[in-house]
Formats: C-alpha cells, structure tokens, sequence
C-alpha cells in the first residue's frame, strides 16, 4: 500500500505530511518517557522482521498479492506509539534506499500504515480481548481481528487521501481499495496471529510489556 | 543466547524467502492499474536498492536476498539504536 510520487496533490502531501510529523514526534516524546531495557531489543527485531515480511508478498485472488504491514503485531507487543516509532523508520528506510513510496508521499505512507494502522489495530485488539477474554484463545483471535481491521482502515484512508486529489473518485477507489484489502487483511491477521502463537509459546513475559 | 539474538536471525531467515514473494501487484498497485491511474506514478529521482534487488548482481535471487538482508539488518541497527538512545536519556528529550 505503498503511495508512489504524483498520486497525491500537493494540500494532500502538505496535510498528511504535517499530521505524520506531529505524530512521530508525540511518538518520540511517550518513548523517552516510557521505554525501558526490555522494549529496546523487542523494538529492533520488530523492525528487521517487519521490513524482511514486507518483502514477502502472498498471491491473492486474481493475479494481485498483498503483504504484511506489522503495525497491528507491533502495537500488540509494544503499544501503539511504539509502533508508530518502528513503522516510520521501516517506511523511511524503504522510501530512502529501496525507492518503495514516494518521497512526497511519505508523510501519506506514515499516517497510513503507521498511525492509522498502529493505534487501529492497537484498539480493535484491546476491544476484543475485552469480549473474547485476555487467555491464549482470546490473545490470538483479537490479534487477527485487530490485525485484519488495521488494514482494512489503512486501505479506506489511503482511498481517500487519493480520492481527495483529485487522482480517482471516491465512488470507484474507495470499493477497490477496500474490496482487495478486505482479503490482504486475512494474510495479514494470520501472521499476526502466528507470530502472536509464537510468543505465547516461547517468551509470553514479552506480551506482559509495558504498552507504550 | 540472548531471545532477540534468536529473533534477529529468525528474520534474517525470513529476509532470504523474499525470491519466494508473489511478483503480482499489490493491493494499491492493482487498483491503480484497473481504474486507469497507475500512469500518475512518479519514478524516484535516485535509486539505491531500487525494488529490493542489490544494483549490479546478475543473479535476481541472490540479488533480492541480498537486498533484504541488508535492509533487515539497517533496521534493526536503526531501530535498536534509536530505542537505545530514548531509554538512556530518559526524560530529557522536551
């Protein structure tokens, strides 16, 4: 979900560029407060993960694939703001050296899968363990649903922000971007949940975290 | 062996699947090119690992894994780094 360069307009760059800078140094400001030993190595290898999933696109129906985000996995492990943290640099690092998003739309690429994915599947896990019960069971479907649910918001803003410039109108994006990611997400809540079934078995104090 | 030592190479080992990767359009990309936008696209204007295959490899596969080997172990310096930096300087960033 990666916007390249000319598919936004400039009050979309200049907004959403504004907003993610706001955000990642709010990001900044809870981290110095809040972090501690434990979160650092989690945070780093969240990060390698993160990028080395992202390379890994799954087929989809009809010839289209999809990809891991990792905000949904990251705000569950780390908290929302942490997760803020860890996407912005995995986008920048993607952006700067391996040319995936634009650098214009940069901004647009943080508030998407950064912001509005961390804090909606950070909120939608925390609403469903709420229902479901906070054992392993419940840890794991609330994992999937907030992981299904961050994409599927990402993909709504993303069909906004390009409905907004002028670039296709909301009436056909916004359906497409939806429709595919509604199916994208279901790759998405399964790894999540995999990985999520991995901590549980191997190092559970790491979801007895601090969430930042 | 430290848990994020193990971590780390689980992720390494992830990064070398990426040949593996479906080379479909992705979501975004699909749409863009279904409803006739895909054209609006805008190349970068330098290139480094451009598309997650190490420039100057002729080998795709080793050139990929390359790419994301590389990319996995920068973000997890990165990342390790900067956690690093806002925990030991606790409370002193305004």
């Amino acid at each position: 979900m990666h916007i390249p360069d000319g598919f936004l307009n400039v009050a979309t760059v200049a907004t959403t560029c504004a907003v993610s800078a706001g955000g990642v140094g709010n990001a900044v400001r809870i981290a110095n407060k809040k972090l501690g030993e434990k979160q650092v190595p989690l945070m780093g290898v969240l990060a390698a993960f993160i990028f080395a999933a992202q390379m890994l696109n799954f087929p989809i129906a009809g010839g289209t694939s999809g990809h891991l985000i990792g905000a949904a996995l990251a705000a569950i492990l780390l908290g929302p703001w942490a997760a803020v943290l860890i996407m912005s640099c995995v986008l920048i690092a993607q952006c700067l050296i391996f040319q995936d998003g634009g650098l214009l739309a940069l901004g647009a690429n943080i508030f998407n899968m950064g912001i509005v994915a961390s804090f909606s599947g950070y909120y939608l896990y925390r609403l469903a363990t709420s229902f479901l019960g906070d054992n392993r069971r419940g840890k794991l479907i609330s994992g999937f649903i907030g992981a299904w649910g961050s994409v599927f918001l990402a993909s709504i803003v993303c069909a906004i922000e390009l409905a907004v410039s002028g670039t296709s109108p909301i009436g056909v994006v916004l359906p497409a971007m939806a429709g595919l990611h509604t199916l994208i997400g279901v790759g998405e809540g399964l790894i999540t949940g995999a990985v999520l079934s991995l901590v549980l078995a191997t190092r559970p104090d790491l979801l007895q975290l601090q969430r930042i | 062996m430290k848990w994020w030592q193990i971590g780390l190479i689980a992720c390494l080992v992830v990064a070398c699947l990426s040949p593996l990767a479906s080379s479909s359009p992705d979501g975004l990309e699909r749409v863009a090119e279904d409803k006739g936008f895909i054209g609006l696209g805008q190349e970068a204007p330098f290139q480094i690992i451009a598309d997650y295959v190490f420039p100057g490899i002729q080998n795709e596969v080793v050139a990929t894994i390359l790419a994301g080997l590389i990319g996995s172990l920068i973000l997890f310096g990165a990342v390790y780094g900067m956690a690093w930096l806002l925990k030991s300087r606790r409370g002193r960033l305004r």
